[in-house]
């Protein structure tokens, strides 16, 4: 018990100046410019078949499950505009960061963690290249920039999804279902659940960098890395949803 | 050969935990010189080159390099030090996402301020050349042999024009032809470029061509230094128990 707090403290304080460093470093050139357009290439636009299919699977699958309610309660008119509230303010947020989480975090991991345990991050530091301001800076940049922009292509890949499920066995017209769609979507829907991806795409970066990057000696320790980083990744998409609805309940 | 002390450790001492790996170990490398540090695995060689570099924190002692003591710098001063010397890995650690070309120019660029695309090309050729790989220049370092990786190492470790370079077992994992081949290449880059070495070795036809001195290093102590063959005629036990 005593080591496994002990364990706990140290993570702790490792990960704060982890994360420290990152605020230093963003503030001081120079700046890697080209490395983080190539990141956000690569978590972005390499992420769009994975969110395109994620996003439409959530749009149909909410609609068709949700329509015999609906009916039940004569709101069937409403299944529109509910599953959009639904996908825009929690589903395609939480869903969008967890499956980055999986897919980002763990390549992050494993790819820092690769460099850890065969040198090259040492070999970028004694080239007197700052690895910490090209490889991590960069990456945290990226998902932190890129989430936000995946979950609101995610929220449109569901909505078209909700359309297509109301189809299986309604009918309306898509020009219809966008109208309803939009009449009952708000600005300030939109507002909280953008603001806290980008926290989600922070920590989906920090936590995969921060795992790979003190990856020990040894190949096991990629995979190790890359679990870890998964694994605290969705944990904490989970946390902050949950002190994000806390606090847009309190404002909005 | 230069008498001038290129490099000098004084009393440095290191440990990991409970595990003392450098106990006091004093040396110096001249200008020109190859330093060639002897020793079983964990005695503590890669350790004290690691420290020059500021790769590993010193628990105690002074290494002056270029007359300056890196335990002692900021993160910048530190890196005008490290722009200085070349370090070569036991596995190359080349960047996998890289090719050789890119691998060449990352380091060059990130080295030289404002060198322009053609003069970056002339260089890495001019690197690759003087390993005799200039054909693996597309290639991806997962395309190449263990030893093409070590020399496109050394041509990374070449592009920025060190003063010193610190090999880290540049033999290790290598067939005896390859090896004598990668050992013949570190004795003609000392002589094209007139650089200072530090070689850490397990591999003694690697130490008698490249050293102009040797170092046995045993659990953390300088157990003995002289020339290959002072080394070869000692009546220490251990010392020709490397000789065997």
């Amino acid at each position: 018990m005593h080591t496994y707090l002990k364990n706990i403290f140290e993570d702790t304080g490792k990960v704060t100046l982890f994360t420290g460093r990152f605020f230093k470093e963003i503030i001081k050139p120079p700046f890697q410019i080209n490395e983080f357009i190539r990141q956000c290439y690569a978590i972005g636009y390499k992420s769009l078949p994975l969110v395109s299919i994620t996003g439409f699977i959530m749009g149909l699958v909410l609609t068709i499950q949700s329509r015999p309610t609906m009916i039940q309660f004569g709101a069937e008119s409403w299944l529109p505009s509910m599953v959009s509230l639904s996908l825009v303010r929690e589903i395609a947020p939480v869903i969008t960061a967890l499956i980055c989480a999986g897919k980002i975090a763990s390549g992050i991991g494993a790819e820092l963690g690769s460099m850890k345990v065969t040198e090259q991050i040492d070999a970028m530091e004694v080239s007197a290249i700052n690895p910490y301001k090209y490889l991590v800076v960069t990456r945290i940049l990226a998902t932190t920039l890129m989430i936000p922009i995946l979950v609101l292509y995610a929220d449109l890949i569901g909505v078209f999804g909700g359309y297509i499920g109301f189809n299986v066995r309604g009918s309306m017209s898509m020009f219809a279902y966008f109208s309803e769609v939009i009449e009952h979507l708000d600005f300030i829907d939109f507002i909280p659940a953008v603001i806290k991806t980008f926290f989600f795409g922070f920590f989906i970066g920090l936590i995969g960098c921060y795992k790979g990057f003190n990856a020990s000696s040894g190949t096991a320790s990629v995979g190790i890395a890359a679990n870890e980083a998964v694994v605290a990744a969705s944990l904490s998409i989970f946390i902050l949803d949950m002190l994000a609805v806390q606090i847009t309940d309190l404002f909005f | 050969m230069e008498t001038k002390a290129i490099i000098s450790i004084k009393n440095l001492s290191k440990s990991f935990g409970d595990n003392e790996v450098l106990k006091d170990v004093n040396l110096t490398v001249n200008k020109g010189e190859d330093l060639v540090i002897l020793g079983r695995s964990g005695s503590g060689k890669s350790v004290t080159i690691k420290c020059l570099v500021g790769l590993v924190e010193a628990d105690k002692g002074e290494i002056l390099v270029f007359d300056t003591d890196v335990t002692k710098l900021k993160d910048n001063e530190l890196n005008e030090i490290r722009s200085r010397i070349g370090f070569m890995f036991q596995n190359g650690a080349l960047y996998d996402s890289m090719s050789v070309r890119q691998n060449l120019a990352f380091t060059l660029k990130h080295h030289t301020k404002e060198v322009s695309d053609e003069e970056i090309e002339k260089q890495i050729i001019e690197a690759l050349e003087s390993v005799g790989l200039e054909d693996a220049i597309d290639k991806m370092p997962a395309e190449l042999s263990g030893g093409m990786r070590k020399r496109i190492a050394l041509a990374r470790t070449l592009i920025i024009q060190p003063e010193i370079i610190l090999y880290d077992e540049p033999t290790s994992g290598l067939d005896s032809i390859t090896s004598r081949e990668i050992s013949e290449l570190i004795l003609s880059v000392q002589k094209k470029y007139k650089t200072s070495s530090i070689i850490i070795t397990h591999d003694m036809a690697c130490a008698k061509l490249t050293g102009n001195r040797i170092m046995i290093l045993n659990e953390g102590v300088i157990h003995a230094e002289g020339t290959y063959s002072e080394l070869e005629k000692s009546t220490d036990e251990w010392v020709r128990s490397f000789f065997i």
